[in-house]
């Protein structure tokens, strides 16, 4: 079988689009509340890019599959919820810059280098056991209660586009805040790995070790760094999930969401993650409200849960017919 | 032929003429002294000493599984020898690190091409220059003054041996859409701009046509007699060996078996006996 590779590609896109604009079309649903969903998804799909971003960043420099990222965000939030208790919320978050660098130094020295050349199931579960290590060592240390990151943006929504739909779109302050700083970061992100030497480096180390080593580039200090900006990457999105929903032990499950992302937008590749990310956000969200009442309608069923699952299918499509996501890199081996 | 304008090179280097090999080569530069490697119970490399000197174009061959390539990674410290020491410009070590041998002056090339495969021709290259930078990333980052003209510096140099290499025409292709051919050269090309005082290469020659070998053969040789960079190099080609090397050291199952120029290693008998196989 041999399908051009742009067909499943524009196939799925067409049949997005098309859920996405049926039931605006249909004339079932008031604009401004499907925008208002469109929205919800979008910053869902933010966090998702930013977990899914953390990963990405690990594996090209490293190979690693670092199923820890989860962990980190949820030891990130409550390093900057607990912190916060005591300071101001910015000396909180430089605080937890502190630790997360520290950790990246830790995991490099005591689980990386000892392990380097194992296979990459060894070092797949030796993430594993940072994240549980880590879930737990979190919970020692800062408490297993929920806690709050107030970032100090007022909680009530504004209401924008008022004269364009009926009604109005509402929006939470905080969302705008988070796409503002995803952007920025995801922009500081792109000027590090393009313009800087040391982006460079990375650059080289994920697509060659042995040959990066030959010009000069230590390994070691590249994973601390890779680990370094995972663990940023990981405040971001620590604190922007735990202003919205509070820190809790749910976060590190978000990691599970940011498998199909990678799946979906190509393991090495960063801008893969973001769009992925955002796909995968607006997907399940719009399905949920959109897809599920005509189906429970259609076939008795007892209720939604599409948001679950919706993500894995896609995934699983992905990988029957696009295995190496929408941005990864196609692997020819040459034997 | 356009030069290198980083160091002012003696004048003896600036002569269109190579100057004959006693006047060229100079001391030891490089040597490895009973070096054993083993991998699990397997010795790929049993007590093998031999010097570099200085300047010249050293040649090692043998028949495939000789150990030639473990001995190049042992000197470039991708591999660590169980026995042995490496000495390299006054400095004894047991075990050498990948990055340190870079930073003191040993560049390599990888007999499977081993290129940044998204990066362009100009980048990989560049990437050679990056242990050199010293100013920080955020100035980097943000393109200021010292930060733009160093970029800008190194920048020159990279373009000065993408001229040396002829391969102007390619600077923003990416490399994996490249000839084979050309490739071997941007690997060539990345380890030149570390300015070596020592380049490993390994088997540069895999796999191309004769044009193409005269072409590399043009560029090691140029690389020797205008820069002064001392040569290792692994190749099976013999009519190329026989050529080029000032000398040549022979290895079989692990052993040395011959050490001495490229007359010299022709009559010797283990030599002959290893390539040709020896009647009992």
């Amino acid at each position: 079988m041999n399908i051009p590779r742009y067909v499943p590609v524009a196939a799925l896109s067409a049949l997005l689009a098309a859920g996405l604009i049926a039931p605006l079309a249909t004339g079932e649903t008031a604009p401004g509340f499907w925008v208002e969903v469109l929205i919800g998804g979008l910053m869902t799909g933010v966090l998702y890019s930013l977990v899914a971003l953390g990963f990405v960043l690990i594996f090209k420099a490293s190979g690693v599959f670092n199923f820890a990222q989860g962990a980190m965000v949820l030891f990130a939030a409550l390093a900057v919820a607990r912190l916060a208790e005591r300071m101001p919320v910015w000396a909180a978050v430089i605080g937890a810059v502190v630790i997360m660098i520290a950790l990246a130094f830790a995991v490099e020295r005591l689980v990386l280098r000892p392990l380097v050349n194992q296979d990459a199931v060894a070092l797949l579960m030796a993430t594993l056991g940072i994240t549980f290590f880590l879930n737990g060592f979190g919970q020692s240390i800062w408490g297993s209660d929920i806690y709050e990151i107030n970032l100090g943006i007022p909680r009530e929504p504004m209401m924008v586009l008022g004269n364009v739909f009926e009604g109005g779109v509402l929006v939470n302050r905080d969302d705008i805040a988070a796409a503002i700083t995803a952007v920025l970061l995801v922009g500081a992100l792109a000027v590090f790995f393009r313009r800087t030497a040391t982006g460079r480096a990375l650059r080289a180390v994920a697509d060659d070790h042995q040959a990066a080593q030959s010009i000069g580039i230590p390994l070691d200090r590249i994973w601390v760094i890779v680990w370094s900006v995972a663990g940023v990457v990981a405040i971001v999105g620590g604190v922007i999930w735990g202003g919205k929903l509070g820190v809790q032990f749910s976060i590190s499950q978000v990691a599970l969401k940011a498998l199909p992302v990678v799946i979906l937008g190509g393991f090495e590749s960063v801008p893969g993650a973001i769009v992925g990310g955002l796909i995968i956000g607006v997907g399940e969200k719009m399905a949920e409200v959109f897809l599920a009442p005509p189906l429970i309608k259609a076939f008795d069923l007892a209720g939604g849960g599409i948001e679950n699952w919706f993500a894995y299918v896609l995934a699983l499509l992905f990988l029957l017919v696009r295995p190496e996501g929408l941005f990864g890199e196609r692997r020819i081996d040459r034997v | 032929m356009a030069s290198l304008p980083v160091q002012a090179l003696p004048a003896s280097k600036r002569l269109d003429e190579p100057p004959p090999a006693h006047t060229r080569i100079g001391p030891v530069i490089l040597s490895v002294a009973n070096i054993s490697l083993d991998f699990g119970g397997v010795r790929a490399i049993s007590d093998v000493s031999f010097d570099v000197r200085e300047h010249e174009v050293l040649a090692i061959i043998g028949p495939n599984g000789a150990g030639k390539s473990s001995m190049l990674n042992v000197i470039n410290g991708v591999y660590h020898a169980q026995q042995g020491r490496i000495r390299f410009k006054d400095r004894e070590f047991a075990a050498m690190q990948p990055h340190r041998a870079a930073a003191m002056g040993i560049a390599r090339t990888f007999q499977n091409l081993a290129l940044f495969k998204g990066m362009s021709v100009l980048d990989n290259i560049m990437t050679g220059r990056n242990m050199k930078m010293r100013t920080g990333i955020l100035a980097q980052a943000l393109r200021v003054g010292p930060a733009e003209r160093e970029e800008m510096r190194h920048r020159e140099v990279v373009e000065h041996i993408i001229d040396f290499l002829e391969i102007q025409a390619y600077r923003k292709t990416p490399v994996g859409r490249l000839a084979y051919g050309l490739q071997k050269r941007v690997d060539l090309g990345r380890a030149l701009a570390l300015e070596p005082e020592v380049l490993l290469l390994d088997e540069p020659m895999a796999g191309m046509n004769v044009e193409e070998k005269q072409d590399m053969c043009r560029f090691i040789l140029d690389v020797n007699e205008q820069y002064g960079t001392t040569i290792v190099l692994i190749e099976h080609d013999m009519g190329v060996v026989m050529d080029i090397s000032d000398r040549i050291v022979v290895l079989d199952y692990g052993r040395k078996i011959g050490d001495g120029t490229p007359g010299e290693v022709r009559g010797n008998r283990a030599v002959i006996d290893a390539y040709l196989g020896a009647t009992h």
